[in-house]
């Protein structure tokens, strides 16, 4: 026989797609992955398309997230387990988004730099990014300038975003910026910083475009940053 | 020596707060006083630069010169801006592991593994709190990967010889899944600092000549 649900439980199936969304938010926002999957898969099967699901229901319910962490609400372990939901039910929409033919916003290429282990808020803009439509080339951790030229020639991105959390490594994002313009390529990117002892100031000290404090403002950031560019040329 | 008469004052991190009494206990710097911020704000580095400023100038009109305790500590030289400001200096370097190990063998210990995750004296005793409960690993051990997916060893860089601070670092290394190493680094570059802050401690004001 099948389990009884609790009289305070809800159950996801029976809820209006409004209700359910704003439910999805609350899933989201408790860190709880499962009932993500499950929300994910109900909206698919009423004949959501993946971007509506992941725009309404998932980048929405993060947005909520990164707001009370600014505010000091929510901590990293909160921030962590919402992120984790939303990856698995980004899991679920990530192939049928690619069937779907839409093309990218823009690219971004992230990393850790050289010397640096931390990849947590870059992981977190790395996701965020991809649910703003964005196409994400994640360089991992401790990624020299080599590297990073390596990955812009390839992927001819929009943006590079680099990451540090140590006062110790965060110099290295000068000495990548400093390597394009030596190579006449600096113009050819919008670049984007972040990490715990970043500010403003650094940013602009070493000939960013931006600094983004944490991974909302990331991809707002990035979305107005490219359209900008874009209706430049 | 009455606290009126003190002259140097060191606003330091509450986690330096044991070592800091010790040194100036062992080399008699008398005329030496601590005042000490939470040792949390190991955790929340963006409240030491205004935490630290309002300390030292709520306290330099009642000394002759204030110290700050507090390396870098990851305030991306926002530390250091307060300082300059302020007209005060500081311990030397990035943070509390460079310093009790000295620059040069904490740049080798580092270059040489960069997944290195460090404790100290402080940070050995009070694990639980400070790393198990701030990030929620108390709650949530499946974060374990998320935090520390890109480590390889903890390096317990002691600072006096304490079996049970040893026996603890290894457990805290064992539950976060990395390889342990342990270094007897004493006191290095805050003895060496606070010592020489001892020597040029300004004189007393001299006896009037009767």
């Amino acid at each position: 026989m099948a389990e009884e649900p609790l009289d305070d439980e809800v159950v996801l199936a029976e809820l209006s797609d409004e209700d359910l969304t704003a439910q999805m938010h609350d899933d989201l926002y408790d860190g709880l992955a499962d009932e993500i999957v499950e929300g994910t898969e109900i909206l698919l099967e009423r004949g959501w398309d993946p971007s509506s699901v992941l725009n309404e229901a998932l980048v929405a319910g993060m947005r909520i997230v990164g707001i009370d962490f600014r505010d000091g609400i929510l901590f990293v372990p909160e921030v962590l387990l919402a992120a984790n939901a939303m990856k698995a039910g980004m899991a679920i929409l990530r192939p049928l988004l690619a069937e779907t033919g839409a093309q990218p916003i823009g690219k971004v290429v992230i990393g850790t730099v050289k010397g640096d282990i931390h990849d947590i808020g870059k992981n977190l803009v790395g996701m965020m990014l991809e649910g703003a439509g964005f196409e994400v080339f994640d360089l991992g951790i401790n990624t020299d300038v080599e590297q990073f030229l390596a990955a812009l020639d390839e992927h001819k991105p929009d943006i590079l975003g680099m990451s540090a959390l140590l006062t110790t490594t965060m110099p290295y994002m000068k000495v990548v910026i400093d390597t394009l313009i030596e190579k006449s390529l600096r113009e050819e990117y919008t670049i984007i910083v972040g990490g715990a002892p970043l500010n403003e100031e650094f940013s602009e000290a070493i000939g960013a475009d931006a600094y983004c404090r944490d991974a909302a403002v990331a991809s707002e950031t990035a979305e107005r940053l490219v359209a900008e560019r874009r209706a430049a040329v | 020596m009455p606290a009126s008469e003190r002259r140097v004052l060191v606003v330091a991190c509450g986690a330096l707060a044991r070592e800091l009494l010790e040194v100036i206990r062992a080399n008699g710097l008398n005329g030496i006083d601590v005042e000490c911020l939470p040792a949390s704000y190991h955790n929340t580095p963006d409240l030491i630069p205004d935490a630290v400023a309002a300390r030292v100038l709520a306290s330099r009109d009642r000394y002759d010169k204030v110290y700050v305790g507090y390396a870098d500590c990851g305030t991306g030289g926002r530390l250091d801006a307060v300082c300059e400001d302020l007209g005060v200096e500081r311990l030397p370097g990035a943070h509390c592991y460079q310093f009790f190990t000295g620059t040069d063998a904490f740049t080798e210990l580092q270059d040489a593994e960069i997944g290195t995750f460090y404790l100290t004296d402080y940070l050995a005793r009070h694990f639980d709190r400070l790393v198990i409960g701030f990030l929620g690993l108390d709650r949530h051990p499946e974060l374990r990967d998320d935090y520390f997916g890109n480590y390889t060893r903890l390096v317990y860089l002691a600072q006096v010889d304490d079996p049970e601070l040893v026996v603890r670092a290894e457990a805290a290394a064992d539950r976060l899944g990395l390889r342990f190493e342990h270094r007897r680094t004493g006191y290095g570059e805050l003895a060496t600092s606070i010592v020489a802050l001892g020597a040029t401690r300004p004189a007393p004001d001299p006896l009037p000549i009767a």
